[in-house]
């Protein structure tokens, strides 16, 4: 379980307030309009704001002073997921080593894993030389290597054309049903919500004001989210 | 409107080129240089380089500080490294003189403690001077590089753990690959064409630049032929720099990001810090003492000072106000002109800041010496170099601006019938007020300060006021001219502060 236990969290005239939990092995989409704390929230639980009040905590662990690197998560951006001046081994390996002094079994880790996600032949090249789809799976495959239960992901396919966007979900799928992973998606499209995650937290203003699982979501809308209809 | 603009761009064109053109054709034979106008093209790239070379060094540690450390009164820091920008550069001279210099603080602590002495002229000065005026610019250059990386990636970095020599793997070395070649090239071409400070502090046969020897030429043996020839090579010099320059410089090449908020930096350790807050308390001592002893040193002789630099100082207004007033008049139609696609314009723009100032002075002096009395016109043709020399500068702020104004409210302006001087004072100029604000204030100050044309032409009784000031440095009266000094930044900083802060009254965002 991924607890956030009475958070508290104010950045200049913005207040979040958050107290909520996520079984493990669960999929929440936390959506919002710009501004409602969605990447507050996730910067969280990566570490990389710490609150003023309240705890994080895994599995019962607290981790709310705990520096990103040694949290249970790892976490993908909309963009900026991966160093242009690396291959695509090279950002993958930084999973392993950040010095990248990669011995001949991590290297061949790494292969085995590009080939998962099908980049099998593209570890030499760098990411302006990759589709936009390619960069994403080289974060995947990076992600899949840190191996760590917890998924980060800020607005994953908002930069992404409809194409990408339903690979993308269905790599996600795939990877949550294989390894029965946790993810916390921020996102400001309701179809993304629903098509990748189990359960919905509607955040306005900092508050989660809304916490139900999307199945049924559109037979019976509340009010709360009627506007995103 | 067009025409306007293309004639303007072709005669901004003429006046440029047709000085060289001049030069090139009143050159003599390349045989006819001597070993000493050798030594001075040795020279001149010598210390360019050096200069070049201690400016990105040193700026190094204060941009990895100022990127990766908040702090209080950081903004004020990263404004005053633009300062020296817009700086008379004798004023920065002076002051360097007022704590290296023979009487001057460091000298006069060493020799108490016993140690000796040491000289700022010759090779040390100019380097030294040149560090000063271009590790502010080369601190900005690679700033910029720095916080163009998105925070994404920094989060990245914290999420995988990196360390502090991580982070100079995998951050700061390929900033430093990509911005380190331009900025150096920038500066190098910038220190080919510092004539006041090799007049200054250079000079004899070890510290000669070619400017220099062409003023020597012009000045001392009136040997115009010699004067052109130095003149071609100096031009060759500094537009070969300046290809490069623009050939290399690029910004860091970090990708995009969606600008989240900062946070801290991955991998900081108490050592870092510690160098962190010594590179910004360096940076700012050596920026800050020689313009605080100039203050210190000048503001009680300005009020006694003799009306000779009262009158330099009234005519260096005016021919920065002529210039300023010239220098934005020619720029709003080749900006506009240049705006609509001519993307050629804007790269010959940046070209011709590899002119040197120097070089297009003797190149009029070429051109008007057979039909008027050049030292007659010493001022007009001051203020008309000037205005050419900053136009580059008020392009480059304009042009962009101009795209934006014209991708929004232009296409609103042509949906609402706008056409001709209506559509540019309702939908267009409105939003060139800031530009051109920022623009006018730098020709402004450039002009102030210029110690370069006028010293070529320059006549008794017609000095502007850093040639004053120059001239009672070389007669030994330093409280005068620390007061001229004074007088001088005053009037360079304020002409710039009162035409940027003019720019953005009711300018909107």
């Amino acid at each position: 379980m991924l607890g956030l236990e009475a958070i508290e969290l104010t950045l200049g005239a913005f207040r979040l307030r958050v107290d909520a939990q996520v079984p493990r092995g669960q999929r929440v989409a936390v959506l919002g309009a710009s501004g409602s704390g969605k990447s507050t929230l996730l910067s969280l639980l990566a570490g990389f704001l710490v609150p003023e009040a309240g705890r994080i905590t895994w599995q019962g662990r607290d981790l709310t002073r705990m520096a990103p690197a040694e949290r249970p998560m790892s976490i993908l951006f909309q963009d900026g997921n991966l160093f242009p001046h690396l291959t695509v081994t090279q950002n993958v390996g930084l999973a392993l080593r950040s010095d990248l002094r990669l011995t001949d079994d991590q290297t061949a880790r790494i292969q085995e894993t590009l080939s998962d996600v099908g980049l099998g032949d593209m570890g030499g090249r760098r990411p302006a030389e990759l589709s936009g789809g390619q960069q994403g799976r080289a974060a995947l495959a990076r992600l899949l290597l840190q191996d760590r239960p917890v998924v980060l992901l800020d607005e994953p396919f908002a930069a992404l054309d409809p194409g990408l966007r339903t690979e993308m979900v269905r790599l996600l799928t795939a990877l949550w049903q294989e390894r029965g992973l946790t993810y916390v998606m921020a996102t400001h499209d309701l179809r993304d919500a629903e098509r990748s995650c189990d359960r919905i937290w509607l955040l306005q203003e900092g508050r989660v004001v809304l916490d139900r699982p999307v199945e049924g979501l559109r037979d019976d809308p509340p009010d709360a989210l009627r506007d995103w209809f | 409107m067009a025409w306007t603009g293309a004639a303007l761009t072709a005669l901004v064109l003429l006046a440029v080129l047709g000085p060289l053109l001049a030069v090139a054709l009143a050159a003599e034979a390349p045989g006819r240089l001597g070993t000493a106008d050798l030594a001075a093209i040795r020279f001149t790239l010598l210390q360019a380089a050096l200069s070049a070379l201690v400016s990105v060094l040193g700026a190094i540690p204060v941009a990895r500080a100022l990127a990766r450390r908040r702090f209080s009164g950081r903004r004020l820091f990263v404004a005053l490294m633009g300062a020296p920008f817009i700086l008379p550069v004798i004023v920065a001279v002076l002051g360097l003189l007022a704590i290296f210099g023979r009487a001057g603080w460091l000298n006069v602590g060493l020799e108490a403690a016993g140690a000796g002495t040491v000289s700022i002229y010759g090779l040390t000065g100019i380097v030294l001077a040149h560090a000063f005026l271009n590790i502010p610019l080369a601190v900005r250059l690679i700033l910029q590089a720095w916080l163009s990386v998105p925070s994404e990636r920094i989060r990245l970095a914290a999420s995988l753990g990196f360390s502090d020599a991580d982070m100079r793997r995998h951050f700061e070395r390929p900033i430093l690959r990509a911005v380190l070649p331009g900025a150096f090239m920038i500066i190098f071409l910038i220190c080919t064409t510092s004539f006041a400070v090799a007049l200054i502090l250079g000079g004899g046969p070890r510290a000669t630049t070619v400017e220099l020897a062409i003023y020597q030429a012009f000045r001392f043996d009136f040997d115009l032929g010699r004067a052109a020839l130095l003149g071609l090579i100096q031009a060759g010099i500094c537009v070969a720099a300046g290809l490069l320059a623009l050939t290399l410089m690029r910004g860091g090449d970090m990708g995009g990001g969606l600008d989240r908020p900062p946070l801290d930096w991955p991998g900081d350790t108490p050592r870092a810090r510690l160098v962190d807050g010594l590179a910004i308390t360096g940076a700012g001592a050596f920026l800050l003492l020689p313009l605080g002893a100039v203050l210190l040193e000048g503001v009680a002789a300005v009020l006694g000072m003799p009306a000779l630099v009262w009158e330099a100082a009234l005519r260096s207004i005016i021919v920065a106000l002529g210039s300023t007033a010239l220098a934005v008049g020619l720029a709003v139609p080749v900006a506009i002109f240049a705006a609509r696609g001519r993307g050629w314009v804007e790269t010959l723009a940046a070209l011709s800041i590899s002119v040197s100032p120097l070089v297009m002075g003797t190149g009029l002096f070429l051109i008007l010496f057979p039909v008027a009395d050049p030292v007659a016109l010493a001022l007009p043709v001051t203020g008309f170099v000037n205005a050419l020399v900053a136009l580059p500068f008020i392009l480059r702020a304009l042009i962009p601006e101009l795209r934006r104004a014209e991708a929004t409210q232009g296409r609103l302006a042509d949906a609402l019938g706008l056409t001709g001087w209506a559509r540019l004072r309702l939908a267009i100029f409105p939003r060139l007020r800031r530009p051109l604000g920022f623009g006018a204030g730098l020709a402004a100050a450039f002009s102030m300060g210029d110690l370069g044309v006028i010293a070529l032409f320059s006549a008794p009784g017609a000095a502007t006021l850093p040639m004053e000031m120059y001239r009672l440095m070389g007669s030994y009266r330093t409280d005068d001219a620390e007061g001229a000094a004074v007088l001088l930044m005053l009037l360079a900083l304020g002409m710039f502060w009162v035409f940027d802060r003019g720019g953005r009254v009711d300018a909107g965002s």
